[in-house]
């Protein structure tokens, strides 16, 4: 049998019915269309943390204060404020074989003013080693020292987008800017490194994190650590290592009491992997249903289709069609139906997929557009499987029926 | 007589069982056709000429009884052994016309040559030339909709010769054309006997039987007579065929 042919008729047969079609087709375009948008959406949020992470720096260990229970983030990751962690700590670990730099960060969203303009930042008090630990280069001036950390100097470096919000092309070296009413001495600004994930890393500004704690917030406490390890297969190790200089440091015998959480990047990535994945799984068994339903839909309409064209089949009959031409008939006709709706879903999918995905990155947020060949091949798959499983009966009761009784059904 | 017949029944019975009810279509028929006949099956509906010619088409299978067609005995053959044979061996015509809907004349002629797994090219060139032959040229792309009834029926015509079969069945081929049309198509038929096809037509129309050249009549699912048309004896007299 022509299988141009049969789709062009089947085609036709479904144009001649419209609303009909629509209908039909309706369950299979939002069955292909949620799977894309899910698996794309996923991916992207996915690439979104993932991307914030990486662009960290690699060979990285995280320590966050306070403990967690096996496979959990921490509570810090919810933005709980534990103050158990102190720079004093992560200055200690800079001990540790094949640690290449330490940091400690505290920060907080304050306005900064240069004469009469103003723009808002992120301070961040952090270490001398900072640029060592994320991979951050220094564009003009000098990154702050440890002299200047421990004499609590009011020094100041500018991420890119601040140093040109505020001082435009000219260089901001030496200038003095207000910092929560305190002025501060711009001694460098660094290089342009664009956003990661939720942070634009260009609006940030440095300052010693003992001046942060001293003259900005009043506290002694620090939120996070991040320890700079040579080569990756150390990592494991220099975990262990900062866990055993804590206890101590913190007098904690029991590793249950811990008050802290090291965890390396990979583990970091992990536990995200995990609870995005598991989400993605969901949705997508949510969507997988709305294709299941729509292929009874296709199978409801193919049996009407049988019904209705019993004569047709009756007449194909007496030309000579034999069962199995009648029956690849049928069979090619529900797989057109349902690939007529997998090709709109794919494509109604894939448009709002692109449509969140440039949205969120003209809000200047690192979010990867992911339509991956392999989840078209699979949708694809699974259309045409739709098709087969679900036009089976029909057809079959199809190419079963007798020419004679087929031919005088009106 | 001929040598071997082209098809032989002998005492063919078809009964149709509703609920409790039997029906008897046909009760014991017997029936011989050769090579070039033109025969005409008249009867009164009920008569069973209908299901007798579904018989003969391999569409309807006998209760009982013996077929033989083109040296074959067909009672032991299987639905797709009859499904080629209906492809390769019969061509139909009916009242209805029976075309596909939604597909071109050319198409539809061209169904019989798909199962029959033939070239596409040559589909093609033994479409146009089948639907040229009945005078639609001029029609190729149209679909049945857009067709006269004569012009569907020429073109059920141009599809039921295009596999060259051994054997034409018609049932009531004219039964829903106008006087003008019913002249046509059975001028067209005429042409095939002469030309040397074997044709069967089903009717119970006198002016419609008058074109064949042997009459057979059917009541209560038996032959009750059978003659040689009047035309042809007509014929027969003052011009003999060669």
């Amino acid at each position: 049998m022509n299988i141009l042919l049969t789709i062009s008729l089947a085609i036709k047969g479904l144009l001649a019915n419209k609303i009909r079609a629509f209908l039909t087709i309706l369950g299979i375009i939002i069955g292909v269309a949620g799977i894309i948008m899910i698996v794309s959406v996923g991916n992207g949020a996915e690439s979104l943390i993932v991307n914030q992470i990486k662009s960290v720096g690699s060979n990285l260990i995280g320590i966050l204060p306070g403990g967690r229970e096996e496979g959990e983030a921490p509570a810090a990751a919810y933005g709980i404020v534990i103050t158990t962690l102190k720079s004093e700590d992560i200055k200690a670990l800079k001990e540790i074989p094949h640690v290449v730099g330490v940091a400690g960060y505290t920060k907080s969203v304050l306005p900064i003013f240069y004469k009469n303009k103003k723009a808002e930042s992120t301070v961040t008090g952090t270490s001398a080693d900072y640029p060592a630990v994320e991979d951050a280069a220094i564009d003009g001036g000098r990154f702050f020292n440890d002299i200047d950390d421990n004499s609590i100097s009011k020094v100041a470096v500018l991420g890119s987008q601040i140093k040109y919000d505020l001082f435009g092309d000219m260089n901001p070296v030496g200038e003095n800017i207000k910092i929560k009413n305190e002025t501060f001495k711009v001694i460098g600004y660094m290089q342009e490194r664009g956003a990661s994930g939720f942070t634009n890393n260009d609006t940030l500004v440095f300052i010693p994190v003992k001046t942060m704690q001293k003259l900005i917030l009043g506290t002694n406490h620090i939120s996070m650590g991040r320890v700079k390890v040579d080569n990756a297969e150390y990592m494991d190790a220099v975990v262990e290592d900062i866990e055993r200089i804590l206890r101590t440091r913190h007098g904690i015998s029991n590793p249950k009491d811990d008050d802290f959480t090291v965890a390396s990047q990979e583990q970091g990535l992990q536990i995200l992997t995990n609870v995005t994945g598991s989400i993605k799984l969901l949705l997508t068994a949510i969507a997988a249903i709305a294709l299941i339903v729509g292929g009874i839909g296709i199978m409801n309409v193919m049996f009407i289709a049988v019904t209705e064209r019993t004569h047709e089949i009756g007449l194909r009959k007496a030309i000579g069609a034999k069962r199995q031409d009648i029956m690849k008939q049928f069979l090619i006709e529900a797989v057109a139906i349902t690939s007529l709706g997998g090709i709109l879903g794919i494509i109604i999918g894939g448009g709002f997929s692109a449509l969140v995905a440039f949205t969120i990155q003209y809000l200047g947020y690192d979010w990867d557009l992911i339509v991956t060949p392999d989840s078209i091949i699979i949708a694809a798959g699974v259309i045409v499987g739709i098709g087969i499983i679900f036009g089976y009966a029909p057809a079959k009761k199809a190419s079963l029926l007798s020419p004679i009784d087929a031919l005088r059904y009106e | 007589m001929h040598k071997e017949p082209l098809l032989s029944i002998k005492d063919i019975k078809k009964d149709y069982v509703t609920g409790e009810i039997v029906t008897h279509a046909l009760r014991g028929v017997d029936f011989e056709v050769h090579e070039g006949e033109f025969i005409a099956i008249m009867g009164h509906s009920g008569s069973g000429k209908s299901t007798m010619l579904h018989i003969l088409g391999f569409l309807d299978t006998p209760s009982s009884g013996q077929y033989f067609f083109d040296g074959t005995d067909t009672t032991k053959l299987t639905e797709d052994d009859l499904a080629e044979i209906r492809n390769k061996k019969l061509g139909f015509v009916f009242q209805a016309f029976n075309l596909l809907p939604r597909t071109s004349a050319l198409d539809n002629v061209r169904m019989p040559m798909i199962y029959a797994g033939i070239d596409e090219k040559i589909q093609f060139e033994k479409a146009k030339k089948a639907l040229a032959a009945v005078g639609l040229s001029h029609r190729l792309k149209n679909n049945p909709n857009e067709l006269s009834g004569g012009e569907q029926q020429r073109v059920a015509i141009a599809r039921a010769l295009i596999n060259n079969p051994r054997l034409i069945l018609a049932d009531e081929p004219t039964g829903n054309l106008d006087s003008k049309s019913t002249e046509e198509i059975m001028g067209i038929f005429d042409d095939l006997h002469r030309k040397g096809h074997t044709i069967i037509i089903v009717t119970h129309e006198d002016n419609v039987s008058d074109h064949a050249e042997k009459i057979v009549r059917m009541k209560d699912g038996m032959v009750f007579e059978r003659k040689i048309s009047e035309k042809h004896e007509y014929i027969a007299h003052n011009k003999p065929r060669d």
